[in-house]
């Protein structure tokens, strides 16, 4: 199959890392990635904040970038909701909004992706160590992502996958939210740490890199030794 | 005078003229079962209950452990009798309320105690100073351990809240499935001169209202005792 | 800033800091989480249930004359008297009138949320009405002169001891760490009042349009006292409450009573028909309903939105709300809290002063998945925050999220901020988490990532060529 990588912005710039892990895994199963240049970014943030002409503006840029895409695949719960869930709303009466639906139609999550339309559980990763899910909001509510991800860390060799109780809460990321009402990201992520903290785990692993940033950000200014690592990064990893 | 009617029923026909809503996202399709109302397609989602009439007792017993309703099986009224003495000698009665009904004036015959009966109306503080209240009731549901009162069935509004024990009797032939059950009751009986009060009674009061923890006996009655006859 | 929105943000500091009081919030609600679950897998199928209480409110909102005009019809025929109150101040009015023509003096209340909106004791007391909560938790409350702290559990946030201490001082009782004795002293006051009230006042949860009915879900047993005793009822309710069919409480009453208490069915549900009818040996003699409007019918004209009348109060939202469990009831300074009070005060009392409602969350979802009527909650935070932008939109973030899209355009413009990002990474470093820091609302708490050295547009680039 020939899949457009769809990466965004702050995998881009933060952790580039979970793209190329992305590439590996779908490359190892004899796929073609190809990396559509000309994208940027799927218009979240100012959609988000209310300010939807201007989250147009960016949108049409990803919708131009994947114009040609026979199937697009992010690493991103929150991104891939913005183009499956909300581009369609976002469109609505544009004149563009046909071409809206089309990507979202043909746009996956990376887990989903693997899953559903690969029918493939097992990438043939190895891991040591033992590992805790965190469900990003997004993925979990929006695009119905739960069984997935636990299907495919089923499958790595070396791995044991400890649920924390708070799985499903919000890690209190939220795009913007985060900073405009800091303290209350912040008490959000006290919890979800302080549940990651009681599995015992030594990772916790997400399949959304802004809930991983949350995430981390405060391990490691708590000092904490638990590492933060995407779900593609432990699928690449041999 | 009806205040501001004319305004708010025009607000309402504005707001929805030519504007409809999104219909909600459902999987199943319930607009049919909606639009239809014969009242039963909540069946197919809500408990299952009982086909059999003993299934139905075992659950509705089953249930009222969980409640903490004292629940009492009894073959004959004069079982119910000794039933009902026995707990006026434990809990030391004074005095109890009820009101006349075929099944509550049996239970009491002879009862050796000063009774205050409602149907014909009461003085409050009569009722108040009663230390249990004996009535029927309209229905019992399977489906929620609970019992159905009326202002008949139950000798009026506070007979069955007031006093700090209820007391139900009730007969095997009483006992439906379900709430959809219960309301069909009610219509079959009533037609469209319905009782000012209907009431669904699912255990004694109770609250959580301080730190979440579970007390008994909030306002309403402490206890609740069913006494089921066959 | 709005003084509202500059509040929230003064309350939310200040609860969130409190790790003791959150901790305590969280154990209040384990209980709930547990035997909801419990009772949610007792129903056949949950979501159908769902499915089936999202479709009929549906039809009784997109209807709501028609309801409304059956439900008065069929409970004006039996005696009742229906008012329709276009606003607060009319609905205040009007039960002061019936209070005063009636030579009331002491009121009894079961708890209602409506007239929390519409301020009803203030004006009462007031006009030298004696006021009474009978409801234990708001009773505590109201001792304490403070608002609800959450819809369905008012006193949620106090400890036993807070409770003792202040029954102590406003009843003169002992001091007990037992929640059933305090319970009985409260029992033991409201048992009074029940008996000399004049006039009881309650809400409504239900009204049945088919028979006339209103209905009326609680545990204590305290709404049946204060509408059996008392010679005048005056019942207040939402113009959205109204059901079309008796039928539709037996999907609703267990729904109400499992989302909004963990309970299979609560301990009373009880349906008023009218006042006394003839032959009846007790019940008051009057039955007043309130219709409230209060911009309701602005909610209901946002076809949207619209869905959000069908709530049914049931709290379920606010239990699972991460924000509301770390900033408690206070902090959003409305008598609607959590994520249907987020949604519902821009419309009922002005966007521009509660649309930061609406901001703050962070749309994790988990709202609309636990709304036993599928309101799409999460949704609505986001029309509202699009409808806030067009209304009234912040100058600062037109002009950020404007530069934002132009850059995202623009692959040159693009790599050019992604050059500055770098540059100014290890200035931020410096101070980093100090007053100079721009980034310290993130690094106050959290750790800031490391921009990397490049991204994976240039490392595509580099490794593979020219080739998309």
């Amino acid at each position: 199959m020939r899949i457009s990588l769809f990466v965004p912005c702050f995998v881009d710039q933060l952790y580039p890392n979970v793209a190329w892990s992305v590439v590996r895994v779908l490359e190892g199963l004899g796929h073609e990635v190809v990396f559509p240049e000309s994208q940027s970014c799927c218009g979240q943030p100012p959609f988000n904040s209310g300010y939807w002409d201007e989250a147009r503006s960016a949108a049409r840029v990803t919708m131009r970038a994947f114009r040609d895409a026979e199937v697009v695949v992010g690493p991103s719960g929150s991104c891939v909701t913005m183009i499956k869930v909300f581009y369609p709303d976002l469109f609505k009466g544009e004149p563009d909004e046909l071409e809206a639906r089309e990507l979202a139609a043909k746009t996956h999550e990376f887990s989903s992706f693997l899953v559903n339309v690969l029918g493939v559980t097992d990438v043939g990763a190895k891991f040591d160590g033992k590992v805790t899910f965190h469900d990003g909001c997004h993925g979990l509510r929006e695009l119905g992502i739960k069984s997935e991800p636990r299907a495919l860390l089923a499958n790595v060799k070396g791995l044991e996958l400890i649920e924390m109780c708070e799985a499903e809460t919000c890690c209190g990321f939220g795009g913007t939210f985060a900073v405009k009402y800091a303290p209350i990201s912040t008490a959000m992520d006290e919890v979800k740490c302080a549940s990651i903290l009681k599995t015992g785990a030594d990772t916790v692993v997400s399949n959304d890199s802004s809930c991983l940033m949350q995430i981390r950000g405060m391990l490691e200014q708590e000092k904490s030794s638990v590492r933060s690592l995407h779900l593609a990064e432990i699928l690449a990893s041999k | 005078m009806s205040g501001g009617r004319a305004i708010i029923l025009g607000r309402i026909r504005e707001a929805l003229r030519n504007n409809p809503a999104p219909r909600p996202h459902t999987s199943h399709s319930q607009s049919e079962a909606a639009a239809d109302h014969n009242g039963h397609a909540q069946r197919e989602w809500l408990p299952k209950v009982g086909q059999t009439l003993p299934e139905r007792i075992d659950l509705f017993a089953k249930i009222s452990e969980g409640l903490t309703t004292e629940f009492h099986r009894v073959p004959t009224i004069t079982a119910a009798r000794e039933l009902l003495v026995k707990l006026a000698a434990e809990s030391g009665w004074k005095k109890i309320a009820s009101h006349s009904h075929h099944d509550t004036d049996a239970l009491l015959e002879g009862i050796n105690l000063p009774v205050v009966r409602t149907e014909k109306g009461y003085a409050i503080d009569d009722l108040e100073s009663c230390e249990a209240g004996v009535t029927g009731c309209e229905v019992l549901v399977a489906q929620t351990g609970g019992i159905m009162v009326s202002v008949e069935s139950a000798g009026g509004r506070a007979l069955s809240v007031l006093p700090p024990h209820h007391i139900v009797i009730a007969r095997t032939s009483q006992m439906v499935p379900d709430l959809t059950a219960a309301f069909e009751h009610v219509k079959q009986k009533y037609g469209t001169k319905f009782p000012s009060f209907i009431s669904f009674i699912t255990g004694p009061s109770r609250t959580g209202d301080i730190e979440r923890i579970l007390v008994l006996g909030a306002h309403g009655p402490k206890r609740l005792t069913v006494i089921l006859l066959d | 800033m709005a003084t509202q929105s500059a509040d929230f943000q003064t309350l939310s500091r200040r609860y969130t800091a409190d790790k003791g009081f959150r901790a305590f919030i969280q154990k209040g609600l384990s209980g709930y989480y547990q035997k909801r679950d419990q009772n949610k897998a007792n129903f056949q199928d949950w979501q159908g249930a769902r499915d089936l209480a999202a479709e009929t409110k549906y039809e009784a909102v997109n209807h709501l004359d028609k309801y409304l005009l059956e439900f008065e019809a069929k409970i004006t025929a039996r005696g009742a008297k229906v008012f329709w109150a276009q606003n607060a101040e009319a609905a205040r009015d009007y039960i002061l009138k019936v209070a005063k023509e009636n030579n009331v003096r002491s009121i009894i209340k079961s708890k209602t949320m409506t007239s929390e909106e519409i301020h009803l004791n203030d004006a009462l007391e007031k006009q030298g009405f004696g006021v009474f909560e009978s409801d234990l938790g708001e009773y505590i409350v109201q001792l304490r002169k403070e608002a609800p702290f959450h819809l369905v559990f008012p006193a949620m946030h106090l400890t036993r001891g807070q409770i003792s201490d202040l029954f102590q001082k406003e009843l003169g009782s002992e001091a007990t760490d037992e929640p059933e004795k305090l319970t009985m002293i409260a029992r033991d006051v409201m048992r009074r009042k029940y008996c000399e009230a004049d006039m009881g006042i309650s809400g409504t949860n239900f009204a049945v349009a088919e028979t006339g009915m209103i209905s009326i879900t609680e545990n204590e047993g305290n709404a049946r006292l204060t509408t059996s005793l008392p010679k005048i009822h005056v019942a207040l309710l939402g113009i959205e409450k109204v059901l079309p069919k008796l039928e539709d409480l037996s999907l609703f009453l267990p729904m109400l009573a499992t989302a909004g208490a963990g309970q299979t069915m609560t301990c009373y549900n009880t349906m008023y028909a009218g006042p006394r009818q003839p032959g009846e040996p007790d019940g008051p003699e009057q039955m007043h309903i309130v219709l409230l409007d209060n911009r309701r019918t602005e909610l209901l004209a946002d076809a949207e939105q619209r869905d959000a009348l069908g709530c049914i109060r049931c709290g379920a939202c606010l239990n699972v709300c991460p924000i509301f469990k770390n900033v408690g009831g206070y902090s959003y300074g409305t008598t609607y809290g959590g994520p249907i009070g987020s949604v519902i005060t821009p419309h009922l009392r002005g966007l521009k002063d509660w649309k930061h409602l609406s901001a703050a969350s962070s749309l994790c979802g988990a709202c609309t998945e636990a709304c036993p009527v599928k309101i799409d909650l999460h949704h609505h935070l986001l029309q509202n925050r699009r409808n806030g932008a067009k209304a009234s939109p912040s100058p600062a973030e037109k002009v950020a999220f404007g530069g934002f899209s132009l850059m995202m355009g623009n692959p040159a413009l693009y790599r050019l901020a992604v050059v500055f990002g770098r540059i100014f990474q290890p200035l931020q470093n410096l101070v980093n988490g100090t007053i100079l820091d721009p980034l310290r609302a993130w690094t106050g708490s959290r750790k800031f990532p490391t921009l990397a050295p490049q991204s994976f547009h240039e490392q595509w680039k580099k490794e593979r060529g020219g080739k998309p």
